[in-house]
């Protein structure tokens, strides 16, 4: 071995886990972690830390694992995100650290995810707390939304002696890690170990308020130093034809919602998951992929079906990877136009046309047209709309904040139109990224931090 | 947990639970509704709210047993898990009262629907409105509450399709017959009950609102279960309703889609029996 090659995580065997909703990804172990730290070259400019949106030092962390001191690694990852084990496991660090990696010239870059995940895990066994913190300092924020920007913007701040009050609508904390993420991508121990270690840092968390409707974005203005709104993008879209009501026809949302927060995926589970013969998810993103692949585990035959091509999929590579392993079949170029159904309103198929790509335009983009005269029907007694998701702002009932034409709440840099109020994630984005949502917490927080002093 | 300080059958099939939640109370208007989940592990499942006393911080849900949840949630005696509210839009009299000073509004209850009625009339009378009041059920074992409506309306009118209380057919029977009476009026039942109403008020002109009760997950917009037809148009009930324009919803298809999980529901209620047996 010339060190051009990554210590590849060992997964679940494909045909076992796509009956099971266990992690697929297995962790490393301490001597893979090792030798997966020696391939580390430890750059003097170290270009991975400018990939990462949360600017983790992270050849420090990893020469830490080398020296066999864990502790110190998990402390030099808490200087940058309060939830490491949930980074190493949905950042898409291929595009990110690892695409900045010398390393990957010549070979594999360093599995920097892999190593972060493997600190965090050891972290959560042995009960490390962070040591940065500081001293009540008397002032007080509130934050609306309990997903990876808010829960990213509460760790800084506790970090920095606030108190922090995060409002959830929903009777478990952690947002889309919690009701989207699937199990066997993210245990969702792994997310109330995160969770558990912000409330040790003194976070508080109401669940079961709907800010907006219990109590207003006015108020918690009102009786707080600082307010940060990270309410997310829980809307979800449908294509507007024919059929969509349809029962059968479901949003990815309701599906995971089912899964995920209620659990739906047990046998004994109270909250039931429609059954059906054979699934189409339509979409290509990582939504689509979490849909379908839990699709397959509870017996379905499960399809993705996307308009564009295998180069056009959006999720990540290694989520397309493994839905492939595990049996999902794709059927690209494909695009459903209508929703058949019977005289109770089940669904019974599509009618869906072939697409094709057109030669790439002067902004380097293909558009994507139906063929004329290529449609078809395909049989398949449940749909599921993976088509991206809006905002949802119900918290911001009642409120004059500003809003763009996008419907997305304005900012410059984290500050929105009202005082001593900030937002980030996908209320100011639009669907992107837990890792970007993080990101903007954390700049948030400093720039509250910044404000308040 | 969210202490509960009463759970009582109050009819062949009826319970009424009243649960201390000052923080829904706080900001409620009638219209609005709550998510209650009974364990923690137990569904999610929409109800109406009945009833609000502020001295006591209590509010009060009354519901049927139905299935395996609301079968469960019977069983409960001093704390439910989770009660989350109140979510939706309140409803639009009760929310501007004063846009409707001038105008004569009649409500039509069908069987449990008289629940989320109460708190608007009592709302209402509170402000000093005359509210009237058809109520109708199969049979007059099954008009709950009577005492407490009739406390709040102006006048009340009874319907039971057997004819064993008040007057014998359907509520439109009674609201036909004096319909020209009226501006506005507010349904709220079963499906088909609001939608025998909306194709009588149509054929009248009397504008109507209904309280749609579509399957519901999360009810803060999150799933898209709730979907209803609106105008032709997609709407979700929990944050764009549960109240919309009555001559503009389509019940056919709202009724098709309330057995989405009926096989999978019943099969959850045997699986519950069995193992209580």
């Amino acid at each position: 071995m010339n060190g051009n090659d990554k210590i590849k995580m060992r997964t679940q065997d494909p045909n076992k886990r796509n009956k099971n909703f266990d992690e697929v990804e297995l962790g490393y172990s301490e001597e893979e972690a090792t030798k997966e730290a020696e391939r580390c070259l430890h750059c003097k400019v170290p270009k991975c830390v400018e990939g990462c949106p949360v600017n983790i030092m992270i050849p420090d962390f990893i020469a830490a694992i080398k020296e066999h001191n864990i502790k110190k690694a998990y402390d030099i990852l808490s200087e940058s995100t309060s939830l490491p084990a949930v980074c190493g496991r949905v950042c898409p660090q291929e595009k990110q650290c690892e695409a900045k990696c010398i390393r990957g010239i010549k070979g594999d870059s360093i599995a920097i995810g892999s190593l972060e995940r493997y600190v965090a895990d050891e972290a959560i066994k042995n009960n490390f707390t962070s040591s940065v913190m500081s001293k009540a300092n008397g002032k007080k924020v509130a934050i609306i939304g309990s997903g990876p920007s808010g829960l990213s913007c509460a760790g800084d701040l506790a970090k920095a002696g606030y108190k922090v009050v995060i409002y959830e609508v929903l009777h478990k904390a952690g947002g889309v890690l919690t009701y989207g993420i699937p199990e066997f991508r993210l245990p969702k121990k792994i997310v109330e170990e995160q969770i558990n270690s912000l409330k040790k840092l003194g976070v508080e968390i109401n669940l079961n308020v709907p800010v907006g409707n219990a109590i207003t974005l006015d108020e918690l203005q009102k009786e707080n130093d600082a307010v940060f709104i990270g309410t997310g993008a829980g809307l979800p879209k449908f294509m507007g034809i024919e059929g969509e009501d349809a029962s059968g026809v479901f949003s990815a949302n309701e599906i995971l919602t089912r899964i995920n927060l209620m659990g739906g995926y047990q046998k004994d589970s109270k909250t039931p998951i429609k059954h059906a013969k054979k699934a189409y998810v339509i979409g290509g993103g990582n939504v689509a992929m979490d849909a379908v692949r839990s699709l397959k585990r509870l017996g379905i035959e499960a399809h993705i079906m996307y308009r564009r091509g295998e180069e056009e999929l959006p999720a990540r590579k290694m989520e397309v990877e493994h839905a492939k392993e595990e049996g999902i079949q794709f059927d690209l170029l494909k695009n459903p136009i209508k929703i058949l159904v019977d005289d109770d309103n089940n669904v019974t198929g599509m009618e869906v046309v072939d697409m094709e790509l057109s030669e790439p335009g002067e902004d380097g983009r293909r558009n994507v047209n139906a063929i004329k005269g290529s449609n078809h029907n395909v049989e398949c007694d449940m749909v599921v709309m993976a088509l991206g998701t809006g905002p949802n702002h119900e918290a911001l009932k009642e409120s004059n904040i500003k809003i763009t034409d996008r419907n997305l709440i304005y900012v410059d840099g984290t500050k929105t139109s009202l005082d001593n109020v900030f937002a980030g994630g996908d209320a100011v984005t639009g669907a992107a990224t837990v890792i970007l949502a993080m990101e903007a917490g954390k700049k948030a927080a400093k720039e509250i931090i910044t404000m308040l002093n | 947990m969210y202490k509960v300080i009463k759970n009582e059958q109050i009819s062949s099939n009826s319970f009424l639970m009243e649960v201390i939640a000052p923080i829904i109370l706080k900001r409620f208007i009638p219209g609005q509704f709550v998510i209650v989940m009974a364990k923690e592990d137990s569904e999610r499942i929409p109800l109406t709210i009945y009833d609000y006393d502020h001295k006591k911080g209590t509010i009060s849900l009354i519901y049927q047993i139905v299935g395996a949840s609301t079968e469960e949630l019977s069983t409960i005696k001093n704390e439910i898990f989770a009660i989350v509210g109140p979510l939706g839009n309140p409803n639009e009299i009760c929310k501007n009262p004063e846009n409707y000073k001038d105008k004569k509004i009649v409500y039509v209850a069908g069987g449990v629907g008289i629940a989320p009625i109460y708190p608007q009339v009592k709302y209402l009378k509170e402000r000093g409105y005359n509210i009237d009041v058809i109520y109708g059920a199969r049979k007059a074992n099954l008009l709950i509450i009577r005492d407490k409506i009739e406390q709040v309306v102006h006048k009340i009118s009874y319907a039971t399709d057997d004819g064993s209380f008040g007057t014998k057919g359907f509520v439109t029977d009674v609201l036909e017959k004096k319909i020209n009476n009226y501006d506005i009026c507010i349904a709220i039942g079963p499906v088909i009950m609001m939608k025998n109403v909306c194709d009588l008020t149509k054929k009248y002109k009397l504008r109507t609102i209904v309280s749609m009760n579509p399957l519901m997950v999360d009810g803060s917009g999150m799933c898209g279960a709730c979907r209803c037809e609106v105008e032709g148009k997609p709407k979700f009930a929990c944050i764009h309703g549960p109240e919309f324009d009555g001559h503009k919803v389509n019940f056919e298809l709202a009724l098709k889609r309330m057995n989405i999980y009926k096989e999978e529901e019943q099969e959850k209620w045997a699986q519950m029996k069995k193992k209580n047996s």
